[in-house]
């Protein structure tokens, strides 16, 4: 190791600009997307297709003050946007996007993904909750009792996955999917019959946990106005906005590792980084396409969806799987 | 769901939605006492942007008063020029060309269209769905071209005259108006329904949300699709028919159940007979002045006189008190929101916040018709 000093570098940088484009760039990808999807032509006057577009916003944002408005627990308040975006941006750092490219091996990489995932809800919590204001509260209260309910089928799903391989390091997790798309864990009917639903399950989550539509109870603007953002400006939301697609990034990229087989090639041929980008591009333009096309639920039936129907289909996935481990 | 309510103060909070709020579509204000997200109590506050059209009326003399008519219900504001321009023409004893009363039903029609179009998309925007809007607009684009071009306005449409109209319809706007309903025909279960209706989402949530009964629209003075949603067959271009809609056959759409999903699909079905009625409209266009001989100053006789048409949103009545002089004595003016809006209180109680708004977008809201 005697790279070592450079290596954390090369990582650091490399992972700030990975998450600072992606931060920047999917909002453009959003708009662009939803432009097409709503037959309008999306941001398009601001450098070529608008690509300066997120630049402007940001500096736009950046030129702003910091509103702190009277009645506000100031220090929550200001603590609040930099907790959504931190623990995305810490989670980075144990995602393999392939079998070199790494920035640290954690062997209970699963566990730390997770930890860190349920900070952002404490990001919420804290936001609403400082603002003082009556909708940024209700809109935190439903981003908590949301969160609780969509992490327990997660994880169940995450453990079904673990028992298979045997292991909480997403790389080895991705390794033991190598090889083709029937090695992929969505594909391993071999394990437990009912994997295909399992993905599906952990899909759905995945939207919930980031709170994207049409599980964006946080910020359903018809109802809460902003939500918990409603009194945010300048920089403050500029964070949030960002941990939300740094959100989506990693829970794309868990999707990617734990279901779609990382890094590897359906057919075999070339794996490497460009398949795992595909693979998670993909997987937010599919997240980015349901925004665009469904209303929103409501509430209690996104609560009823997880108790009365996730978490029951992943506790008998997780029952099949670990029948299925015993005999065979 | 039922869930015990306490209504002891300290555990309810008073959240203030509006004036300016999204889900409002205007400067409503409701003052809603919560229970956590349980609403124990709706209050609608009116008055925003009240502007004494009925005391401008009395100000103006009759054709003054005109422009006012369009910018109550800006969103089918053709139903309310057709509403005081018929109460005006039965106080005044005018006879009506009979092609004028063809060229006002198709215009109305076409603006209900629009109306409706709107409504829908505004409502769908409310349960956080964005895109159908633009669709929606795209199809009510072309209808406000269409009207453009005979009226010369978008919106606040000032077309009709007493005895007659602004404008007479060309071959152009026939054509158009073909085309745009054939384009509408395989638009509307494409997009609309197929996309929107039908969605597992949408439909849970406006299920069985927002159940008006019979009594309570009795009771409040309900009347348009929130009335026929509600299982009663009234609408009074059928039961009190005016100018020439006893020529054209088309079904008054009722249903039973009284929810929002209901409200939803009369309005959708109502969107269908509207186009048939226009396509009858359009076949049996008689020839003739799109102009009665009308004295320049009206001066209706003495007397109290009644008028109302079928608008978008329920029954537009137009009640005129003339003292035979040039400006009227008085006109009230019933419009048919501040009757749908004021049942929300009582409806609203023990629900959701998230489906009294669905609620409330089903109750098809247009401010200033509120605050006249």
């Amino acid at each position: 190791m005697d790279t070592s000093i450079w290596r954390p570098i090369f990582y650091l940088i490399g992972f700030m600009a990975f998450a600072g484009l992606n931060a920047a760039y999917l909002g453009w990808c959003e708009r662009k997307g939803a432009g097409h999807i709503q037959r309008r032509t999306g941001p398009k006057e601001v450098g070529p297709f608008g690509l300066l577009q997120p630049l402007a916003d940001g500096i736009k944002l950046m030129t702003k003050q910091l509103l702190v408005p009277r009645g506000v627990d100031g220090a929550l308040f200001r603590v609040a946007p930099v907790l959504a975006m931190i623990p995305a941006l810490t989670s980075m750092v144990v995602i393999p996007f392939s079998d070199k490219v790494q920035g640290r091996a954690v062997d209970l990489s699963v566990l730390l993904i997770f930890a860190l995932a349920s900070i952002a809800m404490i990001a919420i919590l804290l936001g609403g909750w400082a603002s003082g204001n009556k909708y940024a509260v209700i809109s935190a209260a439903r981003s908590v009792s949301q969160n609780l309910a969509y992490e327990i089928p997660m994880l169940v799903t995450v453990i079904t996955i673990v028992m298979i391989t045997g292991s909480m390091n997403l790389e080895q997790i991705a390794q033991a999917q190598q090889g083709g798309f029937w090695h992929w864990n969505i594909f391993r009917l071999d394990k437990s019959l009912l994997m295909p639903v399992s993905f599906i399950i952990f899909y759905i989550c995945s939207i919930a946990e980031t709170n994207r539509a049409p599980f964006d109870m946080a910020e359903a603007e018809s109802e809460l106005i902003a939500g918990f953002m409603t009194e945010y400006g300048s920089m403050g939301f500029g964070l949030f906005m960002m941990g939300e697609y740094l959100n989506i990034v990693v829970g794309a990229c868990l999707t990617t590792i734990l279901f779609l087989g990382g890094w590897d090639c359906p057919f075999g041929l070339f794996p490497g980084i460009w398949w795992f980008l595909i693979k998670i591009y993909l997987l937010i333009f599919s997240i980015i396409l349901v925004r665009w096309t469904y209303p929103r639920t409501q509430i209690y039936k996104l609560l009823n969806l997880s108790w009365k129907i996730l978490i029951p289909f992943s506790l008998v996935n997780l029952l099949t799987a670990a029948l299925f481990l015993k005999i065979f | 769901m039922s869930v015990p309510i306490t209504c002891r103060p300290d555990e309810t909070f008073v959240l203030n939605l509006g004036p300016q709020h999204p889900a409002t579509h205007g400067v409503l204000r409701v003052k809603l006492t919560m229970d956590g997200e349980y609403i124990v109590k709706a209050e609608p506050v009116l008055g925003y942007i009240h502007r004494m059209h009925e005391k401008m009326a009395e100000a103006g003399t009759y054709a003054q008063f005109m422009n006012n008519t369009a910018r109550m219900d800006y969103l089918h504001a053709l139903a309310y020029n057709h509403g005081y321009c018929l109460t005006v023409e039965r106080a005044a004893g005018i006879e009506v060309p009979e092609r004028v009363e063809y060229i006002r039903v198709i215009t109305v029609e076409l603006n209900r269209i629009s109306s409706h179009l709107l409504w829908w998309a505004a409502f769908v925007l409310d349960l956080g769905g964005f895109t159908p809007l633009l669709y929606a607009f795209d199809d009510r684009e072309k209808i406000l071209d269409l009207l453009e071009s005979v009226t010369g306005s978008r919106l606040t449409y000032c077309y009709f005259r007493f005895g007659g109209v602004y404008n007479d319809i060309d071959d152009n706007f026939i054509e158009g108006t073909r085309a745009f309903l054939t384009r509408l025909r395989s638009r509307l279960p494409r997009i609309y329904h197929d996309l929107v209706t039908g969605n597992i989402i949408l439909r849970k949530r406006i299920e069985k949300i927002g159940v008006v009964s019979k009594e309570q629209c009795r009771r409040y003075g309900a009347t348009g699709p929130v009335l026929r949603g509600s299982g009663v067959c009234y609408d009074v271009r059928r039961n009190e028919p005016y100018s020439v809609y006893p020529n054209f056959d088309f079904d008054v759409p009722v249903y039973e159940e009284g929810d929002s999903m209901a409200r939803y699909m009369v309005r959708m079905d109502e969107i269908e007979q509207s186009m048939r009625i226009i396509e009858q409209a359009l076949d049996q266009l008689p020839e003739g002045p799109i102009q009665a001989k009308v004295p320049k100053i009206l001066k209706p006789p003495e007397g109290d006189y009644y008028g109302a048409v079928e608008a978008a949103r329920g029954t537009f009545g137009c009640r005129l008190v003339s003292d035979g002089t040039k400006t009227p004595y008085r006109l009230k003016l019933r419009s048919p929101t501040y009757c749908n809006l004021s049942m929300f209180g009582e409806i609203a109680e023990g629900m959701l916040l998230a489906d009294a708004l669905a609620f409330m977008g089903s109750l098809d809201l247009v401010i200033p018709e509120i605050d006249r």
